[in-house]
């Protein structure tokens, strides 16, 4: 029931020369109570960016506050919690789930007072409390989701990070674990960062969504609008992306497509040399290589004083048919 | 690469971008980080041989000597031998000797240790290189084949036949191995020699000790390394581009079981330099391997520690060559190397 | 080339844990299986024959080991003593025996001493600041390119001749190597989620060791260790042999071995029984630590990882598993002749507890032109479908069908030469990861042109030259220049697309693209797509589109075959699919996935229960126990499926029942917690 804060956040990774930067100076807040979707591409360091906030990795350059107060670098049994992708690898195969979760409840806890809160836990994510003996190995991969998220909570949490929870669930198994954080989120208040590269499912479980682009924050802002209504580029191209979604089918009888074609095949960016002045340029169907006149993005990096905070030199103004 | 402005010379501005290209590549990167571990490694070497004769405990010059030796004569050979001195300053003097290509005189003959060596090297190194040849030339056809011949489970029979036969050889040593070999040619049929170094059939039966163990061994990781690379998504694309299989085993899947074999023939060399010290001894070689054993048995300390170096010095360089080599095949990996 | 550290370097590459399969045995019935194969029970057996020599012999037979008949000096073999005498008479077999317990007490110590010192310095990176951890990983860098032989050389001038110090030499020698391997292990350990999970949760690092790193890497430690018990005992005979091991009046095999060979002219049995002991001995420890490595699933560079029947089912289960869903329709015979069609296609794998089949009568058509899609999750069977059709399957999966031509020429017949231009030209197929797909050695363009170069004839020049026009064709900047380049200077779109120009190279009437861009980011996604598109109406070039992501195969296909268990459950136009679809699993399929005008208001419907084990599929309909519809016909009789005369078909026993806007059948919105069981 805290707010997070990612206040001008960087973390870079390898030497001088040849490293790279993966999230640069990002400033996202996740407000108390709220769950905010991070949304974003491989490269764009959403990733990170949690793993940062958790302290598996280690800031470069910033801080990270919980309600005003920067949190300990070091992790500890902290009060911002994860919950990771792979669900086969999230649990020691050789611990039981019960165990796995009483291993994250506060120290001092003493051993009947463990066993009362593990099944309370396992009730809470709709598990039987005698499944705690069971090793993961006997679960399938939408239970051990539910497992994670027990052992997410047992610490008592006031933020929780939900990294690509579902994308390697089977698809008829994600809409139970998505219906479950709902329900848990609602019912604890935990402020939550939802990452995930899936529009829709972010759609479904976040009342805001910041979009990330080769380690900047592009684009943020209440869902409802950011969807309705995208400011920046990128998101657009996101959305448009999504396959057999309405802004699909406005794009695809588009005669304003070669307009875009210098920009249709272009490919993703390398975060190890991001491009000068606006990063989305070299993809941006309002950039540079459509419109010649825009040379500002080759140059100066957008500021974001903009609706949603949108990082485009040419947000809100859009160009007739560029869109 | 260069566009010809007015006034410039193409070529002079073509040099100049190409030298300052090559002082970034990552070719230049790699060789300066692979010299710098040789250099290091070699110097814990040298540090390592100096001081395997102070961690004994007790005197080695008296234990060389025995125990009746008068005291004034260990006390003489002390000084000689500059042990009474700090011992940083021995280091300095060892490391300068190693340098200098002094290696000290041998306890017992007085000779110095580098004539010894001198004269010890090229028999064992024959043997070596011979045996690893040998290795080689039976190993990897045999384990290509059987790893062509297998795959997907096929041929059963045959892989429970190589598989015995090859566990079966990999696990007998190689100084058993010897003993057997001058058992059958030796004794009961009497065509080879069986000791000494004397002529070209006197290198067949210790290089046949000495490689037949690990070609058997190499053979089978060899099959193991073919069946995965076999399975692999690109050799599935070969065969969607529905290419002859000769081609496919030999353009697709073989190169890339490359990077393996390579490894491992380094590691195989080095294990064959060691495997001589046994090889020697069974056949009576007139090599390091002898002279270290028979050295150590009479505690003449400079000997051995000469003879680890080389020893030493022989597998670090082993080492070198096959990061070269594999630098220099896989295109990934002198990227990949940090 | 594990057998001991005086061979080589002992295990040229770590034994390590492989990834785990969902459904595993304890670790006590899988350790009791081993001894069920053939090489384990023998290998065991001889294990516990030596171990119960080396506890026994001495104490039965000391005395007729040591007892001295000097009228019997240097004999060879008799009836009295079956090896012979040695030069004080003594029998030779007896002493042999009792041999055993101090050259495998010696070993047994040795490799101990190896383990626990090879465990400490191995961890130590992971207790140790960031400094120090490095410095031990590089001495111990330093330490493994020496092999063994020579460091325990090193070690024996510092510890002495003689048993201690040949043990504490051999162990010494030893530990580099076991470091190495533990350090390798636990690096793999700790990478993996629930350490960073447990350290999220606050675990000291301490704990972490113990509690999650060690016992995940316990296993392959022991069967590391028991292999290595092997290489000790030989490295400690060969010290003996050479006389810095055990001394006089001591005797070990290595002692016993050099005692003969002075006098193996005369007196071979005398070398040679010690000998055949070393190597029995050495290959029972080897053979049991490498059989007990291949029964609980880890992978050794000196073995085999599974029986090669296992290895196929459980290939068969991850094909099946990968698979989601194959849309695939009847109708598309524009100009009366399909580009693909198949009748009854069933793939079939030996499995342990009979044949599984992953595929089952699959019957569909694709027409010229036409774009298909398979839609379907888990064990569904569609990648192994399209692997099917084009003749990818290897032994021992086994292909049969009623009927699988393409372009009129019967696939089943004939040999692979005889096929092999037709499906080199006229088919392309597209796989999921573009990551390794391709040859990591060979340069792309060299990889494109060897198409044109074996199919077409044409010459190594003009074969690039086609290979550079169809990387531009897909969109390629830079063609030439790329075409140079080797397949990881690439990025994840581009080796797709570049894998869809080498499908072009021939003139493909058909391209099967398995899962094209499930690994790929959502905006390279649109691109491929696109492309795809855009390369069928150029061309009208045929399209067999698998994937699992319903979303897609819906904006790209004009018919969709969904599949579940293997069989084709559905046929029906894809702009239908919301609309019209009559299977329960379709409806519910399509219902589940969230897309962007999911009402925020209510839980998501949920399928309830798992998708099916190939290994397992019912009697009857394989989606029965997942059906609200299903009743007792459904679980006994499996539905054909029925074409409905307008091109649609459907399996379902209560299809006619369904109608347009009722609420899905089959796909249950979660209400309440604990509101039904089998939860996923």
């Amino acid at each position: 029931m805290s707010e997070l804060r990612f206040d001008g956040v960087s973390v870079r990774y390898g030497g001088r020369r040849r490293g790279m930067t993966a999230v640069d100076g990002v400033d996202l807040t996740v407000p108390e109570g709220t769950v905010v979707g991070l949304v974003g591409e491989s490269g764009s360091g959403k990733s990170t960016l949690a793993r940062a906030a958790v302290g598996l990795t280690p800031l470069s350059g910033g801080r990270v506050l919980l309600d005003g107060r920067p949190l300990p670098q070091r992790p500890g049994s902290r009060p911002v919690q994860m919950v990771f992708q792979d669900p086969y690898s999230s649990l020691d195969p050789r611990m039981s789930v019960g165990d796995s979760i009483g291993e994250a409840l506060p120290r001092g806890t003493r051993a009947g007072e463990r066993r009362r809160e593990v099944a309370r836990l396992l009730e809470l994510v709709e598990l039987d409390g005698d499944r705690a003996g069971a090793y993961p190995s006997q679960l399938s991969g939408g239970q051990r989701q539910r497992i994670a998220l027990a052992r997410a909570l047992a610490g008592r949490p006031e933020v929780i990070i939900a990294d690509e929870i579902t994308s390697a669930l089977d698809v008829s198994i994600q809409g139970a674990v998505l219906n479950l954080v709902r329900r848990l989120q609602r019912e604890t208040g935990t402020s939550m960062l939802f990452i995930s590269h899936n529009l829709a499912v972010v759609r479904y479980v976040a009342s805001e969504i910041a979009v990330m682009y080769l380690g900047r924050v592009v684009e943020h802002g209440p869902a409802a609008q950011v969807l309705a209504d995208p400011q920046h580029p990128y998101t657009r191209d996101l959305l448009a992306a999504v396959p057999d979604s309405a802004h699909a089918a406005q794009r695809v009888g588009d005669p304003a497509l070669s307009a875009v074609a210098a920009v249709a095949a272009a490919d993703p960016a390398d975060p190890h040399a991001p491009p000068p002045g606006c990063r989305y340029h070299p993809r941006c169907p309002i950039g540079p290589l459509v419109v010649p006149e825009r040379d500002v993005c080759r140059t100066e990096e957008p500021t974001v004083e903009h609706r949603h905070a949108a990082a485009c030199h040419f947000a809100p103004a859009l160009l007739r048919g560029g869109d | 690469m260069t566009s010809t402005t007015a006034g410039r010379e193409p070529a002079a501005e073509a040099r100049r971008d190409l030298a300052a290209e090559t002082l970034d590549s990552p070719w230049l990167r790699f060789a300066a980080r692979r010299a710098g571990r040789l250099v290091v490694s070699l110097w814990v070497l040298v540090t390592a041989s100096f001081l395997m004769i102070h961690l004994i405990p007790g005197d080695p010059v008296r234990g060389a000597l025995g125990p009746t030796a008068p005291a004034s004569l260990v006390a003489d050979r002390r000084a000689s031998l500059g042990l009474d001195d700090p011992i940083a300053l021995q280091y300095l003097h060892y490391l300068r000797g190693v340098l200098t290509g002094d290696l000290g005189t041998s306890l017992a003959t007085r000779q110095p240790v580098a004539d010894i060596i001198g004269q010890r090297l090229p028999p064992t190194a024959q043997m070596a290189v011979l045996a690893f040849v040998v290795a080689l030339s039976l190993a990897v056809p045999i384990g290509v084949l059987m790893g062509v011949v297998t795959r997907g489970g096929r041929a059963r029979g045959g892989e429970l036949a190589f598989s015995s036969a090859s566990v079966v050889l990999g696990a007998v040593p190689e100084f058993l191995l010897g003993v057997a070999l001058v058992y059958v040619f030796g004794i009961q049929v009497g065509w080879l020699p069986v000791a000494g170094r004397d002529g070209a059939a006197s290198y067949v039966l210790p290089v046949l000790s000495l490689a037949l163990g690990p070609a058997a061994a190499l053979a089978r990781i060899l099959r193991v390394e073919m069946l995965t690379v076999l399975r692999a998504d690109h050799v599935r694309t070969a065969r969607a581009k529905r290419l002859p299989a000769a081609r496919i085993y030999l353009r697709h899947a073989m190169p890339n079981a490359l990077t393996s074999t390579i490894t491992l023939g380094g590691l195989l060399l080095s294990a064959l330099i060691a495997g001589t010290v046994l090889v020697e001894n069974v056949f009576a070689w007139p090599g390091l391997g002898s002279t270290i054993v028979a050295s150590i048995l009479g505690k003449d300390y400079p000997v051995v520690q000469g003879i680890v170096l080389v020893y030493g010095a022989g597998v670090l360089l082993v080492n070198l060559a096959v990061d070269v080599v594999l630098a220099l095949l896989d295109p990934r990996s002198t990227i990949k190397d940090s | 080339m594990t057998t001991s550290p005086l061979h080589a370097d002992p295990a040229p590459g770590p034994t390590a844990v492989g990834a785990a399969p969902p459904r595993r045995s304890t670790g006590a019935r899988r350790w009791l299986a081993v001894l069920r194969t053939p090489v384990g029970a023998g290998a065991g057996a001889l294990l516990a024959l030596v171990l119960l020599l080396a506890v026994l012999a001495p104490l039965l037979f000391s005395g007729r080991a040591e007892a001295v008949d000097t009228d019997h000096v240097l004999e060879g073999a008799s009836a009295a003593h079956w090896v012979g005498t040695d030069n004080l008479g003594r029998d030779l077999f007896f002493r042999v025996l009792v041999a055993t317990r101090l050259t495998v007490g010696l070993a047994l110590l040795a490799t101990l001493i190896a383990v626990v010192v090879g465990i400490v310095l191995g961890t130590a990176p992971l207790l140790l600041g960031r400094r120090a951890g490095r410095l031990v990983v590089a001495a111990v860098d330093i330490a493994v390119a020496f092999p063994g032989l020579l460091l325990a050389l090193f070690f024996a001038v510092v510890f002495g001749v003689g048993m201690t110090g040949s043990v504490l030499a051999i162990g010494f020698a030893g530990a580099p190597a076991f470091a190495r391997l533990t350090q390798t292990l636990a690096a793999g350990v700790a990478e993996r989620d629930f350490v960073a999970a447990a350290r999220v949760a606050g675990v000291g690092r301490v704990r972490l060791l113990l509690r999650h790193v060690l016992p995940n890497i316990g296993e392959p430690l022991v069967v590391n260790a028991t292999i290595g018990a092997g290489g000790a005992l030989l490295a400690f005979a060969g010290l003996s042999f050479l006389g810095l091991g055990v001394q006089a009046p001591a005797f070990d095999w290595g002692r016993l071995l050099q005692d003969g060979l002075s006098g193996i002219y005369v007196h071979p049995a005398a070398a040679l029984a010690p000998g055949v002991a070393i190597v029995v001995a050495g290959l029972a420890f080897n053979l049991f630590g490498e059989a007990v490595a291949k029964g609980i699933g880890l992978t050794t560079t000196a073995g085999v990882v599974r029986s090669p029947r296992r290895a196929a089912a459980a290939r068969a289960v991850q094909a099946a598993q990968a698979d989601q869903g194959q849309p695939g329709t009847d109708r598309g015979r524009r100009d009366g002749r399909p580009v693909l069609d198949v009748r009854d296609l069933t793939v079939t794998f030996p499995g342990a507890a009979g044949p599984v089949r992953p595929v089952r009568g699959v019957t569909f058509a694709v027409g010229a032109g036409e774009a298909v899609g398979v839609v379907g999750e888990s064990g569904s069977g569609k990648s192994l479908t399209a692997l099917a059709i084009a003749r990818l399957v290897e032994h021992p999966g086994h292909v049969s069908a009623g009927r699988l031509d393409l372009l009129g020429t019967d696939l089943r017949t004939g040999s692979e030469r005889s096929h092999r231009r037709l499906l080199g030209t006229s088919f392309a197929m597209v796989f999921q990861d573009p990551m390794t797909s391709f040859n990591p050695t060979q340069r792309i363009g060299r990889q494109l042109a060897e198409v044109a170069e074996q199919h077409s004839g044409l010459s190594r020049a003009r074969a690039l030259g086609r290979a550079v026009d169809r990387l531009r064709s897909v969109r390629i900047p830079a063609a030439e220049r790329r075409a140079r380049q080797y397949p990881h200077e690439f990025s994840g779109g581009m080796r797709q697309r570049a894998m869809i120009g080498m499908g072009l190279m021939g003139e493909p009437a058909l391209i099967v693209a398995d899962e094209p861009t499930t690994a790929l980011d959502v905006t390279v996604q649109r691109q491929v797509l696109d492309l795809l598109q855009s390369i069928r109406t150029a061309d009208d070039v045929a399209l067999l589109l698998i994937s699992h992501d319903v979303a897609v195969v819906r904006q790209v296909c004009d018919r969709v075959l969904v599949m579940y268990a293997g069989r084709v459950v559905e046929d029906l136009p894809a702009a239908e699919l919301t609309t019209a679809a009559r299977h329960p699993y379709t409806r519910a399929l399509v219902a589940s996935v969230p897309d962007m005008s999911v009402d925020l208001d209510r839980p998501l419907p949920v399928i309830p229960g798992r998708p099916v084990d190939p290994a397992h599929q019912p009697p009857g309909c394989a989606y029965a126990p997942r059906c609200p519809l299903a009743s007792r016909r459904c679980a006994e009789e499996d539905p054909d499926l029925v074409d409905d005369g307008n091109g649609r078909r459907v399996a379902c026993w209560h299809a006619s029942e369904v109608r347009a806007g009722d609420p899905t059948p089959g796909a249950v919105p979660v209400a309440a917690p604990g509101a039904i069981g089998g939860r996923a």
